[in-house]
């Protein structure tokens, strides 16, 4: 069980392509970039629930990068902020910010 | 098998594609990234299997199933773990897979797939017969039976213990129900779109995520009624 980001999945996938692994790096790094932004900009307006939508694209990515132990704080993130809770952001930024250390 | 990809995160469709090569059997047809794009790929086209995100914007993987006459195999597949009971509420659905997909998890629900036999929706099974179309009803004002021709209703309105019926010609105020009203309608033509609002679906301007447009109305659409409005328009 892992709280630090990691290829283990990808490289599954990949079977040593790396130009593969280059690829989905690159459209997870973009995606990522774009649903943070959305979701700040959802906290910032109060839009809970929709900030729950992106959270929940964000949790994808999460489990793509071998997170099991941050996955769980995510989901629950996401099911608490559906009902307007965000005692969680806090641990949710580091999570992210350990997303886009890695992928940068 | 012919296979559709359904999924609004471009991630999530490459890593599909990636698995599926080691499928042989499995050729992709189309991806698309909403379900509204796959809804006018399948009117003119038909496939064997799609694979379905569950939580799109706007129009859902479930609101997308409920849109669909004659449902090819689906296979769900999602970051939720919460909502398979909801996936086996419908025939078509024939595996549930949590994100990330394993190869080995997704070469056992294609061998299901192929071994599905389709069963009709219980829901289409219950849907009646279009009924033959009623050109005009009548309505009693002031004890006065006028006459409506229903081509000319644009949207019935409900308001506390009256409909408010806007036609081409006119407007009437009706001490009636929705329900009532619905009754006297071609049910090929109209809808209720909304719990206070009926729409000729003759006479729909454009559509946007939450309402639909007729001449100068923005109607709203309910979320419950959305996949049956898709179903019901003929998109191109």
């Amino acid at each position: 069980m892992s709280s630090e980001p990691n290829l283990s999945y990808i490289k599954s996938l990949s079977k040593g392509d790396m130009v593969f692994e280059k690829q989905l790096l690159g459209v997870a790094k973009r995606e990522l970039t774009e649903e943070i932004d959305l979701y700040t900009h959802c906290i910032e307006n109060h839009k809970y629930e929709q900030a729950a939508e992106v959270v929940h694209k964000i949790k994808h990515k999460v489990s793509l990068l071998g997170m099991e132990t941050s996955y769980s704080l995510v989901a629950q993130f996401e099911e608490e902020l559906r009902v307007g809770k965000t005692r969680l952001k806090l641990d949710f930024m580091a999570i992210l910010k350990k997303m886009t250390n890695f992928l940068n | 098998m012919r296979c559709l990809i359904i999924d609004d995160e471009e991630t999530a469709r490459l890593i599909l594609r990636r698995l599926f090569e080691d499928i042989p059997d499995l050729e992709v047809e189309r991806e698309f990234p909403n379900a509204i794009q796959a809804i006018k790929y399948l009117n003119q086209n038909s496939v064997d299997l799609i694979f379905l995100d569950i939580h799109m914007p706007d129009f859902s993987g479930f609101d997308f199933v409920q849109t669909l006459k004659r449902p090819p195999s689906i296979i769900l597949t999602t970051a939720d773990k919460g909502l398979a009971l909801d996936a086996f509420e419908y025939d078509c659905i024939v595996d549930y897979l949590v994100k990330p997909i394993t190869l080995e998890r997704l070469q056992k629900a294609v061998q299901k797939a192929a071994g599905f036999t389709q069963k009709a929706i219980p829901k289409d099974e219950r849907e009646p017969e279009p009924a033959v179309s009623k050109s005009e009803f009548y309505i009693n004002i002031d004890r006065t039976l006028i006459k409506i021709e229903t081509d000319s209703v644009y949207v019935i309105e409900a308001k506390g213990d009256y409909i408010f019926i806007k036609t081409s010609k006119k407007d009437y105020k009706v001490h009636s129900t929705l329900k009532k009203i619905i009754e006297k309608l071609p049910p090929d033509q109209f809808l209720q779109v909304h719990r206070s609002y009926v729409i000729n679906l003759a006479q729909i301007i454009d559509i946007q995520d939450n309402s639909i447009v007729i001449n100068e109305n923005v109607i709203p659409i309910s979320r419950s009624k959305r996949p049956e409005l898709m179903r019901r328009l003929d998109l191109l």
